[in-house]
């Protein structure tokens, strides 16, 4: 049984789309929405890295419960730039070029999770069964975020 | 007849009534001094246009100069009754400093100049953009305050002539949420409530709204149905202690920022304690397992931790709630301007739904507005949305408002959602929206962080035309300035919050060279030369009842169809509401009877939003929950506010307004009572924070956040400890400095709010900012602060807010009328 990979495999790349998110989040801090959203939707990637750390132990695993920090000093200078930055029209191409990669990384999560819970369903874990079905919608509702933003801002972006 | 104070008493004089019964009249009077009603040369229909009730009156009209106002008593949403911005702010109209000719910049400075030569400025600037860059470099910022006939004319212009996605209103602080959450529930817009439900609800729940203050008709109804035979509850959630808050059986006042928290616990007590009409829930709603789970997750003892309200009174709130017989719910900015404005103002909609409580007598759910014609924006496609509350995702919508037009469906945009308002100056910042045309509106001082705000109005690399009746901070900046008509001064119709459609009459002329709004618009289409597909100009109307009647065609098979009304239909009697058509000639009062919705697929005008992302959500997602049209339970997580206390910023700042001014003063400030009522800004602190801090009545202080500095009085009220409250009305205009601080403080709030809105609704938050207080000087007297409303003192002398002779005006109860003496319950004001 091999579910203690998929498991870590989860672990590992919800982490990664929490620090792309908050990553994004302070390069477009003029940006209020993509700034704000981005932080709350990266709060639940962090929540599923406590909670496949927790079911991880009857795997045999020990993985880390705290979601990666964000040193705050390169956080805050990055805030900073972006909002200089932001009076000009520069922005609009990294924001889409950021979407996409969050789009990218979230949709890897997603088929993550499926993995998941297709092996869950066929060793019978109810349990991570059951966090599988907890989780994944909030994955796919960062895929459809970063889709209908990328959407929204396309036009303004690239023929503005 | 009596003559009252109604700066003394907002509200009047009692009118008792029982449930099921008719709202007794009584017709309000105010003329210029000395002046009587056979003084009067004629009256001319309206209805007032300072607030959203939509309270019919006449003007009076002597020697071709507005005089007055009187209530109509035939009228349906006010049975004759004004409130003091009626009966007052009409003196804005004579003002000295209107606007009377067109001003455009020269050298730096507004100097007048003719409409030709404002126009062609207009114009040759917006034809050099559409060249050199297209239609994403023009956008329109309108308001909630111009006619109906306007925001259509201007929908067209925008949208199917010029192309431009970029069209909004200042709806966008005020109703965006309404719109927003009646999208999400019941997949349109569309008020299923009316005023008439007062007359026979037992509970009356007012979420985040003061409904006092900001619709004061609509409370003297529920006034005078609590001073009457077996009176409704009411339930307040309010972090101030408002004259609602006085009134309400049960009053929670919850740590801003947690609506949503409290509401899934009521939801939570609702469901767990089977509160619910679980056949009409099955027939009539989807998302019901979703709504369970969710809540559950959501116990009154969390809640009562994170609101800081006590659990008693969480438990007593959803126990009255959950067995009212006939519920009336509304919500306001409480709810819509606070954190997760969309997901709490849903969970209001949640509970009629659960409970069945729609679309009969005394079940109702008001999500309000703001603005007298922001309904209008909504409808007629000036605010981010299409006319006749079409879907822009849906390619059929669009074809069909394209055949209406006469123009090409891809010559509408519909590629993603119309751009907001937040988003429209975050385009002009980034410099890539080059032309701004605001109508009617000020947000150098009511939108958030005045400072950008004005770095972005300032910049010269955008052409900002503002169409005003004044010369407000906003106009200060323009580059172009167009002197508009006003209310009284142009001919055209409005609706209100319970679909009620009114015709407001010109009963005089506008001053100098000012033009009405919808002229100004149509002048514009024919200078650019907008045409249709067949080459005819785009705009078939040149008068406001030809846009009526064109409009009229647009909304005909729509959820809001207006085909059974016309000018003749409407003139005379009360208002009307809307739908109204061949089938329902005299309008509808309720909509949704029998849980029948327009949510289905190929009808709705939206397929709702994840309410945490503000994603979109898309057709086939949309078919896919709800295939047959149903009612919409749509759960939501409590957020924590994106920016929360700290050390150096400890309280929670809250904006907003007061009953005697309306947005940013430009016409109440120009009414001696309404002015001397409340004439300067202060700031609320509970007795208990200024305890701590050696702070008395009236001292001078001095409020900070990360973005700037306001000084204010302080007004020692019943707000929550830790909350302070700040009225949003005060900018610059009647001040040296014209349209910005002079010196180091300001006096408008909106210097310290925070730029961040609600991804659904897109509505920016003023309802929780973080902030520091401290002392500039001692009190040398009281704040002027009124002390009728929510900012009431609750400490010893400060003297009442009196109008005296100036405000005194006639009151005519309905049993005058029939002759007889003046009813023995009478007793004047508030109970």
């Amino acid at each position: 049984m091999k579910l203690d990979l998929a498991i870590e495999e989860l672990h590992r790349s919800e982490n990664h789309l929490a620090g792309v998110l908050l990553a994004m989040s302070d390069r477009h801090k003029a940006d209020h929405e993509v700034f704000h959203v981005a932080r709350d939707i990266a709060r639940w990637s962090q929540d599923h890295v406590q909670r496949l750390a927790a079911a991880g132990q009857e795997f045999g695993l020990d993985l880390d419960p705290e979601p990666k920090g964000d040193p705050t000093v390169l956080e805050k200078a990055r805030q900073k730039a972006s909002d200089l930055m932001g009076r000009s029209s520069a922005p609009g191409l990294l924001l889409l070029a950021d979407l996409r990669h969050v789009y990218r990384e979230a949709s890897g999560v997603s088929l993550d999770w499926e993995l998941l819970a297709q092996a869950a369903q066929g060793a019978r874990k109810q349990e991570l069964l059951q966090l599988a079905k907890r989780c994944h919608p909030d994955t796919l509702r960062q895929v459809r975020w970063a889709n209908g933003k990328l959407k929204e801002s396309a036009t303004q972006v690239l023929v503005g | 007849m009596a003559r009252t104070d109604r700066i003394a008493e907002p509200w009047g004089t009692r009118t008792p009534y029982g449930p099921g019964e008719e709202w007794p009249t009584r017709v309000d009077v105010h003329l210029a001094d000395g002046l009587t009603e056979d003084d009067v040369d004629r009256w001319e229909q309206s209805a007032s246009i300072l607030h959203s009730n939509g309270d019919g009156l006449d003007i009076a009209v002597k020697d071709d100069r507005i005089v007055g106002v009187r209530g109509r008593a035939v009228d349906r949403v006010n049975h004759g009754r004004l409130g003091p911005k009626d009966l007052f702010g009409w003196q804005a109209n004579n003002s000295p400093d209107r606007l009377t000719t067109p001003l455009i910049r020269r050298n730096g400075k507004l100097v007048e100049t003719d409409w030709d030569t404002a126009m062609d400025a207009v114009v040759g600037r917006a034809k050099e953009l559409l060249a050199e860059q297209g239609p994403s470099a023009i956008s329109f910022y309108t308001t909630g305050q111009l006619f109906l006939e306007e925001y259509y004319t201007l929908g067209l212009i925008a949208h199917g002539g010029i192309g431009t996605n970029h069209v909004d209103g200042n709806t966008r602080l005020c109703t965006a949420t309404a719109a927003a959450a009646l999208k999400e529930s019941f997949a349109s817009d569309g008020q299923p409530g009316s005023y008439t439900d007062i007359d026979s609800a037992d509970v009356i729940a007012l979420y985040g709204h003061n409904m006092a203050e900001t619709q004061t008709v609509l409370w003297t109804r529920i006034l005078d149905r609590l001073a009457g035979p077996n009176p409704p509850k009411v339930i307040c959630v309010d972090p101030r202690q408002t004259p609602v808050a006085r009134h309400a059986t049960v009053h929670l006042a919850p740590r801003p920022g947690t609506n949503v928290m409290l509401m899934n616990a009521l939801l939570h007590e609702i469901l767990a304690n089977g509160w619910i009409d679980a056949e009409y829930v099955k027939a009539h709603a989807v998302g019901y397992d979703e709504l369970v789970q969710r809540v559950e997750d959501y116990p009154p003892e969390l809640a009562a931790e994170i609101c800081d309200v006590p659990v008693a009174q969480i438990r007593e709130a959803a126990r009255i709630i959950g067995t009212a017989e006939r519920l009336l719910s509304s919500a306001l900015q409480g709810f819509y301007q606070a954190n997760q404005s969309t997901a709490a103002a849903v969970q209001i909609n949640n509970i009629h739904i659960l409970r069945g409580m729609l679309g009969k007598p005394g079940c109702g759910i008001l999500q309000m507005n703001g603005q007298p014609t922001a309904q209008n924006t909504r409808e007629c496609g000036a605010d981010g949305d299409l006319p006749a509350f079409r879907n822009w995702s849906n390619e059929e919508h669009v074809e069909d408002l394209a055949r209406v037009w006469n123009i090409d469906p891809m010559d509408i945009p519909h590629y993603s959602p119309p751009t907001h308002a937040m988003q429209m100056f975050r385009y002009a910042e980034e410099g890539s929206i080059r032309f701004m045309w605001v109508q009617a509106t000020n947000p150098a001082v009511s939108m958030p962080e005045l400072g950008r705000m004005r770095e972005i109005l300032a910049q010269d690399r955008l052409f900002l035309v503002v169409q005003d009746i004044f010369l407000s901070e906003t106009a200060q900046l323009a580059d172009v300035v167009l002197p508009a008509a006003t209310w009284g001064e142009k001919t055209g119709t409005f609706t209100n919050v319970d679909r009620t459609v009114h015709l407001s009459e010109k009963a005089v002329e506008p001053p100098g060279a000012a033009k009405p709004d919808l002229d100004i618009f149509l002048d514009f289409a024919r200078r650019m030369g907008l045409k249709d597909k067949d080459g005819r100009p785009l705009v078939k109307w040149s008068t406001p009842e030809e846009a009526f009647e064109g409009w009229k065609e647009c909304t005909r098979g729509r959820p809001c169809d207006y085909t059974g009304l016309s000018y003749d239909k409407l003139r005379g009697g009360s208002g009307i509401q809307w739908l109204c058509n061949d089938e329902h000639p005299d309008g509808t009062e309720h909509i949704y009877v029998d849980g029948q919705f327009w949510s289905a697929p190929d009808y709705c005008e939206s397929y709702g939003r994840d309410l945490v992302t503000g994603a979109p959500l898309s057709p086939v997602e949309y078919k896919a929950m709800n295939p047959s049209g149903k009612a919409v339970l749509k759960a939501a997580e409590y957020l924590p506010p994106h920016e929360v206390v700290s050390q150096d910023y400890p309280f929670q700042l809250m904006t907003g307004r007061t009953l005697y001014h309306f947005h940013t003063r430009t016409k109440t400030a120009r009414a001696p009572q309404l002015q001397k009522a409340a004439p300067e800004v202060w700031v609320e602190m509970s007795a208990s924070d200024a305890a701590d801090r050696g702070f008395a009545e009236g001292d001078l202080l001095e409020v900070s956040t990360a973005r700037g500095r306001v000084e204010a009085k302080l007004r020692i009220s019943g707000i929550r400890p830790g909350a302070i409250f700040l009225p949003f009305h005060y900018g610059y205009w009647d001040e040296p400095s014209g349209h910005e601080p002079d010196g180091k403080r300001g006096r408008a709030a909106n210097e310290l709010t925070i730029t961040d809105w609600d991804p659904a609704s897109k509505q920016p938050i003023f309802k929780t900012a973080a902030a520091a207080v401290r002392r500039l000087a001692k009190a040398d007297g009281p704040s002027a602060a009124p002390t009728t409303t929510g900012s009431r003192p609750v400490v010893d002398g400060v003297p009442p807010t009196t109008g005296g002779p100036a405000a005194m005006s006639t009151e005519t109860l309905s049993t005058e009328t029939l002759g007889t003496e003046e009813i023995a319950t009478v007793a004047g004001g508030a109970r």
